[in-house]
């Protein structure tokens, strides 16, 4: 595989581009790994390409249904940011955070990271206080978090509307400066890349159709498309689908799927320099490189697996960012689209071992996984090389159903994940 | 948007009216106190979550405030049936040959 630096550049011009090696080879499924991910989005190729850099954890195939990064990876607003309320929360998107800092650097593959910073409005004094709360906890960790004034928030990004006789007037803001966007597709092209050349084989349009599991009840492989793939462990991070391919193995998961949508508009000039999000009025949005703004909607209230979504959300998605953004109340909008997130109750993701041996899982990012993308399939990868969770997901086990320890983000951070 | 059939008022309208309220035919369990930890995990959090024929608890709430149920694909948003609370849960097979 052709390493990307300036003098492979230079050489691969001189002949006219016509050099360059493959990303990833095609693979068809060997006869047995070591490890099968189902799921060939960030988390699972992240995952894939952490077993083999970190644990030495070479034959481990990628099997999804699609093409890899097709599904919520390539589907989602870009957002990365780690001020979440609970301590649980903070050191597992930080970790993220952490990671994606070096991340183009890591891989060798430029993913766009642009810690542009978020800023999350307050408009009511409830939100005020929420606010405040998730600026102290985060700093109490040595995250980074800080208040704005309205004027100064006006003075971060120019184009929002902080006048005091808005319908919802701004009444400050939350600022994480760290956090930002990258290039979803680049991230799964990127880790499918890197593991790739440590030897993974990403299996594409290949259906896992069940987990097969042994008498003892450990699991001894999968079906798919291609026929039987024998293996030692199996991790799933099917998103939307985690239902469906656990319960082929017996296992129940407190999830349900729903749309979520997201929208872009024309591309313009650069006129928006951060990430801005608003709970109250559910609008959140960033300009992407190329100059379309990236606005994400919210999801159906009911259980669908349609990746389409309904136009009523549309509507009040467009009416809160008039509301918050009135230069953008004349833009036209070029496309939409719906992923299927699936969420647990309590908003938080599950990562870890279930109650079938040999099985893992990473499952309930709800609406927000994309930002933990680094972190997660980091963890999860050392979930299942070591058959026990890594601190961090630790907490995120699938048994706190069970034991009612549950990590609450739904209240902490209302609609926007 | 989606049209949904209110058993109770009779009429087909627009989703806006309606909020969703889970999968249905969960039913609360009798005796609390003798429940286990796995019983509860179960009857508040655990869900069948599928693509295809859904059994699923809606409320007509701008209308008259009611619970009904109802059978819908997944996939298509396509509503099979709407029926009342407390009415037994429709045979699915039946239901998706009188479908087609």
């Amino acid at each position: 595989m052709t390493r990307f630096n300036a003098l492979n550049l230079v050489k691969n011009a001189l002949t006219g581009h016509k050099n360059w090696t493959e990303q990833w080879p095609e693979c068809q499924p060997k006869a047995e790994y070591d490890v099968v991910i189902v799921g060939a989005g960030g988390h699972g190729l992240g995952a894939a390409y952490y077993l083999a850099k970190e644990h030495g954890i070479t034959n481990v195939a990628v099997i999804d249904k699609g093409w890899l990064g097709g599904g919520n990876t390539g589907r989602n607003t870009t957002i990365i940011r780690s001020n979440y309320l609970y301590d649980e929360s903070q050191a597992l998107f930080n970790h993220a955070v952490d990671l994606w800092q070096g991340l183009s650097q890591e891989l060798n593959y430029n993913v766009m990271y642009s810690n542009r910073g978020c800023l999350m409005l307050a408009h009511t004094v409830h939100d005020v206080q929420s606010f405040k709360r998730h600026v102290h906890a985060n700093r109490l960790n040595g995250i980074d978090n800080r208040w704005l004034t309205p004027e100064e928030c006006k003075e971060y990004c120019p184009p929002v509307n902080i006048a005091k006789d808005a319908r919802y007037p701004v009444m400050g803001g939350a600022l994480q400066e760290r956090a930002g966007t990258a290039r979803h597709d680049a991230v799964a092209w990127g880790y499918a890349r890197g593991a790739a050349e440590r030897g993974v084989d990403i299996i594409q349009n290949c259906a896992v159709q069940a987990i097969r599991r042994g008498p003892d009840g450990a699991v001894i492989g999968v079906d798919t498309d291609k026929g039987f793939i024998k293996c030692k462990k199996v991790g799933v991070s099917a998103s939307g689908h985690n239902s469906m391919v656990m319960a082929t193995a017996g296992v129940r998961l407190p999830l349900e799927s729903m749309p979520l949508q997201a929208l872009v508009s024309e591309p313009v000039k650069p006129v928006f320099p951060c990430v801005v999000m608003s709970n109250a009025v559910h609008a959140y949005c960033s300009q992407s490189d190329k100059g379309e703004l990236v606005i994400g909607s919210g999801t159906d209230q009911y259980v669908s697996y349609s990746q389409r979504g309904g136009l009523p959300l549309i509507e009040h998605t467009i009416a809160a960012i008039s509301e918050v953004f009135p230069i953008f109340n004349r833009m036209r909008m070029l496309r939409k689209w719906g992923g299927i997130t699936d969420n647990t109750p309590d908003r938080s993701p599950i990562i870890g071992k279930t109650p079938v041996p040999n099985l893992y899982v990473n499952c309930g990012w709800g609406t927000g996984g994309f930002k933990a993308t680094p972190g997660s399939a980091h963890v999860f990868a050392h979930t299942i090389a070591k058959d026990e969770p890594h601190p961090i997901n630790a907490p995120f086990s699938l048994d706190r159903f069970r034991t009612g320890r549950l990590i609450d983000e739904a209240a902490a951070a209302a609609v926007a994940h | 948007m989606i049209q949904i059939h209110c058993p109770y008022c009779g009429e087909t309208l627009p989703e806006l009216e309606f909020t969703y309220a889970g999968e249905a035919h969960i039913d609360r369990p009798e005796n609390p106190s003798d429940q286990t930890d796995d019983q509860w995990e179960s009857f508040l959090f655990l869900r069948e979550n599928v693509k295809g024929p859904h059994f699923e608890r809606w409320r007509h709430a701008h209308g008259c405030g009611r619970f009904f149920n109802a059978v819908r694909n997944t996939i298509t948003d396509r509503f099979y049936i709407t029926y009342k609370a407390g009415e037994p849960r429709p045979d699915l097979a039946t239901l998706l040959e009188e479908d087609k």
